[in-house]
């Protein structure tokens, strides 16, 4: 019995730490980013204000910090603010919607792995809340409720314009989740394996997913094969972070709340907390795609360059605290990744939307299949003999041709309109 | 009329695949970011601003320096050489004030006074300074020169009450003006 009681308390703590205290906060530390970096970006200045204010205290100097109290700010106005619940609206979704948007967010931390394990006094444990077998599947089937919020938001508000931003959001989250699950399949068939942690430990050992030159604790450059396998890869990654940019609804393809076209999209009848959790959503969506890009493709939480191994026995007595720093590593990349977010954010201008959905379904769903026989020839190729896989290469580049010349003989073009 | 009819530009293999122009893109702004990180962003010399971005950061930094000669601030009163007032409460500047910002109580100077010849100085002189809208109109029509528009700009206030420059304020923005008018001076 105490065991279970043990076991209970390290899942709540795990929780409690990984969600409330390195998640969560994220969400506060990339809005600021996101104002700071447009910013400077922009040649502007950007929150660089709110701090503690000693001077109410009798003290000589503020303390700025160069803004970095500005979204706890923020969150304290629209908490204060009127939560407004317009007289039209179907009260039960509206109230739901928010709520839709950030949970499942938020569900899908709990596969994502921080760091290698922790051990103390003999005890180890693994900095991931539920070490799934299905890792990114669950990612995925989670993640895509969030399309529910946005929907439902969309429809409840019984308006027109969150009613297309609803609608747009939809559309455009179906379609670009069929690439998002295809591009990943080589990945997955690289590693024979769906555990994050596996993938994670896999790539510590034999070097990242884009970024192949170590192998067992030792530098160098990769077999052939490895090599030939960091096309798909590269194709998997580029397809695979672009989708994650189309289901965060960042800014390429931020059709759902187009502030030119839709006022503020689904969230227009929103206000207070309420808007401030789609607004949470969001990012928080944005920093567990993040997280999923760098787990599969840029190592996780490794350090890199054969140095792993040698972290993971760092200790003090019987604390074995290399996890720690592994966990500093990822978020490290975490956050570089969130700015990489932003940049795009401010370089992209928006798609429209004929072309967001030609980008979904000719370009991205078609190169995403084409590479998953690409990598499967690639990873099959040590087994099979000359002559397949020649015969495989010949086909797929006659498969490749059709496809490029099916899309590119159905593309209309335009008729001109006679009186 | 004549109809134009517009062809749309034909886009090489480079410009459809986009790329391209991500790319550059991304360059740009990240040169505009770096640049402004190290201090150097637009108009950081030319400007004289922050350095980030071309904003001048206000309590830190003011423009005081780079403030042009013709910059008109707040109206004051001021004082000649001797230390005399210079107004003799003719009011022409608070029949001209636009938005009847000033208020004149006049009064008489008494006989013992070293200046009894000048007859007229204010008792109160009041300046509203929500009202005030900088015009210098009351500058130019004062036959005295007796009241200026000084290069203050920070007219701040808790209440409206704070916002009202009497006498002793204006002459304290105002000062000392040498020169110019020696109507009253004896010695002349």
């Amino acid at each position: 019995m105490p065991e279970i009681i043990f076991q209970i308390a390290i899942i709540v703590t795990k929780i409690v730490i990984l969600t409330f205290v390195v998640v969560l906060p994220l969400v506060p530390l990339s809005v600021y980013f996101e104002r700071r970096f447009s910013a400077i970006i922009q040649d502007r200045v950007g929150p660089n204000r709110v701090g503690i204010p000693l001077t109410l205290l009798g003290f000589k100097k503020d303390f700025h910090f160069f803004g970095l109290i500005q979204p706890i700010a923020d969150g304290l106005k629209l908490f204060l603010k009127e939560d407004f619940t317009p007289n039209h609206v179907r009260k039960a979704f509206y109230w739901m919607a928010p709520a839709l948007t950030v949970v499942p967010a938020l569900i899908t931390v709990c596969v994502v792995p921080f760091g290698s394990p922790i051990s103390i006094f003999g005890h180890s444990e693994k900095l991931v809340i539920a070490d799934l077998d299905i890792g990114p599947l669950f990612i995925f089937s989670v993640a895509s409720l969030s399309v529910y919020g946005i929907t439902l938001a969309g429809w409840s508000s019984n308006s027109k314009f969150p009613f297309i931003g609803g609608v747009r959001s939809t559309a455009q989250m179906i379609s670009y989740e069929i690439a998002l699950g295809l591009s990943i399949i080589p990945v997955l068939m690289y590693y024979g394996d769906l555990n994050l942690s596996t993938i994670v430990q896999q790539q510590a050992d034999h070097g990242w997913l884009l970024l192949p030159l170590w192998k067992n604790g030792h530098l160098g450059l990769p077999d052939l094969n490895t090599a030939l396998f960091w096309f798909p890869a590269a194709i998997a990654f580029l397809i695979f972070t672009i989708s994650i940019f189309a289901e965060t609804n960042r800014m390429p393809f931020d059709l759902p709340e187009c502030e030119t076209e839709l006022v503020g999209g689904y969230h227009t009848e929103y206000s207070s907390m309420k808007f401030a959790m789609f607004f949470m959503g969001e990012y928080a969506a944005m920093v567990i795609g993040s997280a999923l890009i760098i787990t599969l493709f840029l190592g996780g939480w490794s350090i890199g360059f054969g140095l792993d191994a040698w972290v993971s026995k760092l200790h003090i007595g019987n604390i074995y605290f290399g996890g720690l720093i592994h966990m500093g590593c990822f978020l490290t990349k975490l956050l570089a990744f969130i700015l990489f977010f932003i940049l795009v954010r401010w370089t992209v201008p928006r798609f429209r939307y004929d072309q967001l959905m030609k980008l979904g379904w000719v370009v991205f769903f078609e190169a995403a299949l084409i590479n998953v026989f690409l990598a499967a020839l690639i990873v099959a190729a040590p087994q099979l003999k000359s002559v397949i896989i020649t015969s495989g290469a010949v086909l797929l580049v006659i498969v490749t041709a059709a496809v490029i010349w099916v899309a590119k003989v159905s593309e209309d073009t335009a008729k001109v309109l006679r009186a | 009329m004549a109809i134009v009819k517009l062809q749309r530009p034909k886009l090489n293999f480079g410009e459809k695949i986009y790329f391209g122009a991500l790319i550059k893109g991304f360059f740009l702004t990240m040169s505009h970011a770096i640049k402004t990180l190290r201090g150097k962003s637009v108009g950081a010399e030319s400007l004289a601003s922050s350095g980030l971005g071309i904003t001048m950061q206000f309590p830190e930094q003011r423009w005081d320096e780079h403030m042009p000669e013709y910059y008109r601030g707040a109206p004051a009163l001021v004082t000649d050489e001797q230390g005399r007032e210079r107004c003799v409460s003719c009011q022409l500047c608070e029949f001209i004030c636009p938005p009847k910002a000033i208020k004149i109580t006049p009064s008489e100077i008494p006989s013992d006074d070293p200046w009894a010849k000048v007859e007229k100085r204010p008792l109160e002189f009041d300046i509203d300074m929500i009202r005030c809208i900088y015009c210098g109109m009351c500058e130019e029509v004062c036959p005295e020169q007796a009241i200026y528009l000084r290069k203050d700009y920070l007219i701040t206030g808790l209440k409206r009450a704070d916002m009202v420059h009497d006498k002793k304020k204006l002459y304290e923005i105002g000062g000392t003006r040498v020169g110019l008018v020696n109507k009253w001076n004896e010695l002349k």
